[in-house]
């Protein structure tokens, strides 16, 4: 036998096992479609947290992924037709909420600062150039993000199909669970 | 760089995540190895792009900053 042969009989390494399984791993995981898809839920209907789930969205898209924003409770806000008047912050109760002056609670509880934060709210984001919810919304509709609204929280709102923004569709708890379990990206607003 | 871009996305004053959705609608409508050119002031976009353009295998040809506008060269992936 010649020395040729020999060589190239050699028994695998564990060096050469290490390799294969690290490109099978990364392979597989490539191929893998759960790392191609993202499942937001939005449940929060104030004006500060109807961002997150729309910038998320949009950017999971953006990277490729198949993405769905499932639209429960309080979230239905960011949906619904009227979101621009329906969507507003709340001073009282929110320490986190930066004022030019500390008012208190009692003060902020007046009728009035409800508007007067939000509208304040808008003219910051505005300057800072960030985009409002109607423009976020369509890039996110634009980009192939399903909105899917909580067909449950519209009943008890007492919400039909024509009081959405165009493009909602309606599902119930399970099937977005059935989606969120094949996501590798879950999240819950 | 003598890299000449397919399509310009002029994305300067616009925030997280609007400079990247506006590469992206870009992107669509280029085909496989054409350049698009990114244009941002957005400090966030220097992580977004690469990130972006390395998630879609897309490369980054080329990067800077240009009198306080950031600028990037992404091919898209063949």
């Amino acid at each position: 036998m010649s020395h040729e042969t020999d060589t190239a009989h050699l028994p695998v390494t564990e060096d050469d096992v290490r390799r294969i399984v690290r490109e099978e791993v990364q392979r597989a995981f490539k191929e893998d479609p759960s790392t191609r898809k993202a499942a937001f839920a939005a449940s929060k209907g104030t004006l500060d947290w109807a961002y997150p789930p729309l910038i998320l969205g949009s950017s999971a898209a953006a990277v490729g992924m198949d993405t769905t924003i499932f639209f429960t409770l309080y979230g239905l806000n960011i949906v619904h037709r009227d979101f621009a008047r329906k969507l507003k912050i709340d001073p009282v109760g929110n320490p986190a909420m930066p004022m030019p002056v500390r008012i208190p609670d009692i003060v902020s509880a007046l009728p009035g600062m409800v508007p007067m934060a939000s509208a304040m709210m808008r003219a910051k984001f505005a300057k800072n150039n960030i985009a409002a919810i109607g423009e976020l919304l369509d890039t996110a509709r634009e980009a192939g993000v399903r909105l899917v609204a909580c067909q449950m929280s519209a009943d008890v709102f007492g919400y039909t199909q024509d009081d959405f923004v165009d493009g909602v569709e309606f599902a119930g708890a399970t099937a977005f669970m059935a989606e969120a379990r094949r996501a590798h990206v879950t999240m819950f607003i | 760089m003598d890299v000449i871009e397919d399509r310009l996305v002029d994305a300067r004053d616009l925030m997280c995540p609007m400079p990247v959705m506006a590469a992206t609608k870009a992107m669509r409508g280029l085909r496989p190895g054409q350049v698009v050119k990114v244009l941002a002031t957005d400090r966030g976009s220097l992580g977004d792009i690469p990130a972006w353009a390395e998630a879609n295998d897309d490369e980054v040809l080329e990067s800077g900053e240009e009198d306080g506008v950031f600028y990037f060269y992404v091919r898209k992936a063949e």
